[in-house]
């Protein structure tokens, strides 16, 4: 019943791609903004300061999902892993008021 | 029903993989390389691994996609530079083919009677909890040095890309 | 719901590594909060630190071994030898470091804050006896040298160095990692007495388990840069600051050796038959390839480069030997290295002076004349390097061979002491360029000695002479060492 179904959507999906007209010209297949022709490319380089920025996320990221198991379990664990958990945020709590007074979350 | 739903994302994560190395652009190529992660995110399911499903998507598909593109925008490929050749698809298709063909014999040989199918191995191995359970009793130490880790990486970025050189 | 049993810990056993983390922060907050003058004394208060942790390590080296942290992380001589390698490399590259860093305008505190991650790192490897607690220590190391390679940032080559470093780096941890990973499929366990038992009841799958053994002794052959896997040793090792190559090529080696020689000899020493054949041809490739190459070198810090791949080559004779002969020559050999290496560099920097590094060949014609002391110096680091007597390098290698000797392996040990013939050459031809050739015609300012280089260089001449002629202590320590492996 499931594959009927997805393969009925699937198959309109295609037949559309495939048979419908298409029309290509210029302004069809430009970016749409806001009805105007299109100033800049959007392919532009990235300033490396979000590079910076995006490792950041990265690694608060990563810290964060360790409290995810340690939420779960955290009845269980007890004061001793409420203890190596603070040790672990303090590690990177360090990093961070680092980060902050360095000046390196500022926009320059 | 749980094969069904692995045949759907598997035919859908090689259909990904693929695009992924043939796509002329690279931001392309990136997106299909998260629906890749999306789709092994699935698979962690199937498996009963939750924790890392959650950690494909937030740390995979999330955080270092994010690297990917960031990456591939301040690099700033033209579309011919990102994209590969098609001159040698013969010889890339022979070399997958060799793969392919060195994988069977090695697949046979690690196929042992009865161990498939996950025996010895307790009913909480790989949820949340149970990787919980592990991670903070007995491999305290390196959870303990990943954050040394995280915080020398951290230092480590600020000094290669905001220090003030005199 | 039943709480979980708290693990055994012993903080104690971790004290070393904990000094070092601990220091690292106080440098990082010196940097950030502390006036101008509190972060002049980053330094001193880093390599206090060092000490610190030196005498702990010394003071837990007379237990007997013992595990800890649920049986991954062992305290043991074998481990405590080494450690004290990694610690006073890095004390070593903190004085080394003090001036050049003036000099090129990068005495951040960050800078030694790495370099104490990058230790504890080490340590943790050093120690570790399961393979998650060794990859996150090569992990912390590895991350900290990627850093550290490109820490002058304005430089091209150094930034070269870094990016060469991390994406091959990068490379080399991936597989030691799918290693990790293909063993602990086969095995069930990553703790290495555990894989032990495994591998010698032959209850482990036995395709993985090679596969798996083959991949972690790529990894380790990268971080060790043995042939055919240095090919990033010489550009990272010439663009990276020359303290920062200093330590490179001292600590994190020892510490890559010992992790490589604990796997191999705790995990797999039932497998040693099928293994020792590729570490003997990883030997003889890694001495040849290095000593050749460093012939051809007009580079001082290229050649210093070339010429750690040989001695990686010369320790994977050790290696090849094993045994508590093989790894006491190891260790012996590590320490001396490590004594002699950063001496070299420490002279290299000085002659480099400030900004644009003068470290080619003819940068150290004439040095024999204007700078007798500092000469007479290098002259003894090289031929420690080379392997003269009465250096403490040539008994490195004399308890090397001597060791594979005893085991069996005479063609090693011959082609060991060729290679030996052929290292003097171009050490030879440093030193006789400082005294047989003419300073060149350009007027250059003259070379200026901190007191933090000089404490180097003496600490770097009493461990080169002193363990040459008298190492019996140091070689019964080691033997010791190796019997509680």
């Amino acid at each position: 019943m499931g594959a009927v179904a997805v393969g009925i959507a699937g198959a309109m999906l295609m037949l559309s791609e495939f048979l419908g007209p298409k029309h290509f010209f210029r302004e069809k297949m430009e970016p749409f903004e806001c009805g105007e022709n299109q100033i800049v490319s959007p392919k532009q380089r990235y300033s490396v300061r979000f590079y910076l920025i995006a490792m950041f996320f990265i690694i608060f990221d990563i810290e964060a999902v360790f409290l995810f198991p340690w939420a779960v379990i955290f009845q269980q664990l007890g004061m001793f892993g409420f203890i190596e958990m603070m040790i672990f945020i303090l590690l990177l709590g360090v990093g961070l008021i680092y980060v902050w007074k360095k000046g390196a979350l500022e926009w320059e | 029903m749980e094969l069904l739903i692995f045949y759907m994302f598997a035919i859908v994560s090689v259909a990904f993989a693929i695009f992924m190395i043939v796509a002329r652009k690279p931001v392309s190529s990136a997106i299909s390389l998260i629906g890749v992660m999306f789709c092994l995110a699935v698979f962690y399911v199937l498996l009963n691994a939750h924790l890392i499903a959650a950690l494909q998507i937030l740390v995979y598909a999330g955080a270092i996609m994010v690297l990917f593109l960031f990456v591939i925008m301040l690099l700033n490929l033209r579309e011919k530079q990102g994209a590969i050749s098609y001159h040698r698809t013969a010889l890339q298709l022979a070399g997958v083919a060799v793969f392919c063909a060195l994988l069977v014999p090695f697949m046979s040989m690690v196929t042992i009677p009865g161990t498939s199918g996950g025996a010895g191995v307790s009913a909480d191995f790989g949820t949340t909890a149970g990787v919980g359970k592990l991670l903070y009793t007995d491999f305290l130490l390196p959870f303990e040095i990943a954050s040394i880790l995280l915080l020398a990486a951290l230092v480590g970025a600020v000094a290669l890309t905001k220090l003030k050189m005199k | 719901m039943a709480s979980i049993p708290v693990p055994d810990i012993s903080l104690g056993a971790i004290a070393p590594e904990i000094t070092l983390a601990l220091t690292a922060v106080v440098a990082l907050m010196l940097e950030v909060f502390a006036e101008k003058k509190g972060r002049d004394h980053i330094a001193y208060i880093s390599l206090v630190g060092v000490i610190v942790a030196c005498f702990i390590t010394f003071r837990l080296a007379g237990d007997p071994s013992w595990t800890t942290f649920s049986g991954l992380y062992v305290v043991d001589r074998f481990g405590q030898f080494f450690k004290l390698i990694c610690l006073l490399g890095t004390g070593m590259t903190i004085l080394v470091s003090v001036k050049y860093n003036k000099d090129e305008g990068i005495d951040n505190g960050e800078y030694y804050a790495l370099l104490l991650f990058a230790t504890s790192g080490m340590l943790f490897m050093v120690s570790g006896s399961d393979m998650i607690t060794i990859f996150m220590g090569l992990e912390v190391m590895s991350i900290s040298l990627y850093a550290l390679a490109g820490y002058t940032r304005k430089r091209a080559r150094s930034n070269e160095a870094s990016v060469k470093y991390f994406i091959l780096g990068s490379l080399s941890t991936a597989f030691l990692l799918y290693g990790i990973a293909l063993i602990y499929g086969s095995t069930g366990s990553t703790q290495i007495d555990i894989i032990a038992k495994a591998v010698s009841s032959g209850s482990g799958v036995e395709a993985v388990l090679d596969l798996g053994i083959v991949m972690l002794m790529i990894g380790f052959a990268f971080k060790v840069s043995a042939v055919p896997f240095h090919m990033w040793t010489p550009d990272v090792y010439q663009g990276a600051p020359t303290p920062v190559t200093a330590f490179m090529s001292a600590g994190p080696k020892a510490a890559a050796f010992a992790a490589f020689f604990r796997v191999f000899n705790v995990a797999f020493p039932s497998l040693q038959a099928d293994w020792w054949v590729i570490i003997w041809i990883l030997a003889v490739a890694t001495m040849t390839v290095g000593n050749v190459i460093a012939l051809l070198q007009n580079d001082v810090k290229r050649m210093l480069a070339y010429s750690s791949i040989a001695h990686a080559g010369y320790i994977l004779v050790g290696f090849v030997a094993g045994g508590a002969l093989g790894s006491s020559a190891i260790m012996y050999y590590m320490l001396v290295y490590t004594f002699m290496n950063i001496g070299a560099f420490a002279i290299v920097t000085v002659v480099g002076r400030k900004g644009e590094e003068k470290t080619k060949f003819s940068d150290f014609t004439g040095l024999g004349y204007r700078y007798p002391l500092m000469a007479v110096a290098l002259v003894i680091f090289l031929f420690s390097l080379a392997g003269i007597p009465p250096t403490a390098g040539f008994v490195g290698k004399f308890y090397i061979f001597m060791a594979a000797l005893k085991h069996g392996y005479v063609y090693l040990a011959v082609i060991g002491v060729v290679n030996s013939v052929i290292s003097i050459f171009y050490y030879l031809r440093l030193s006789v360029m400082m005294y047989m050739q003419d300073e060149p015609g350009e007027d250059l300012p003259p070379l200026v000695f901190a007191p933090s280089l000089i404490a180097v260089m003496i600490v770097a001449i009493y461990g080169s002479l002193w363990l040459g002629i008298m190492p019996a202590g140091y070689i019964s320590f080691a033997q010791s060492a190796f019997l509680a492996l």
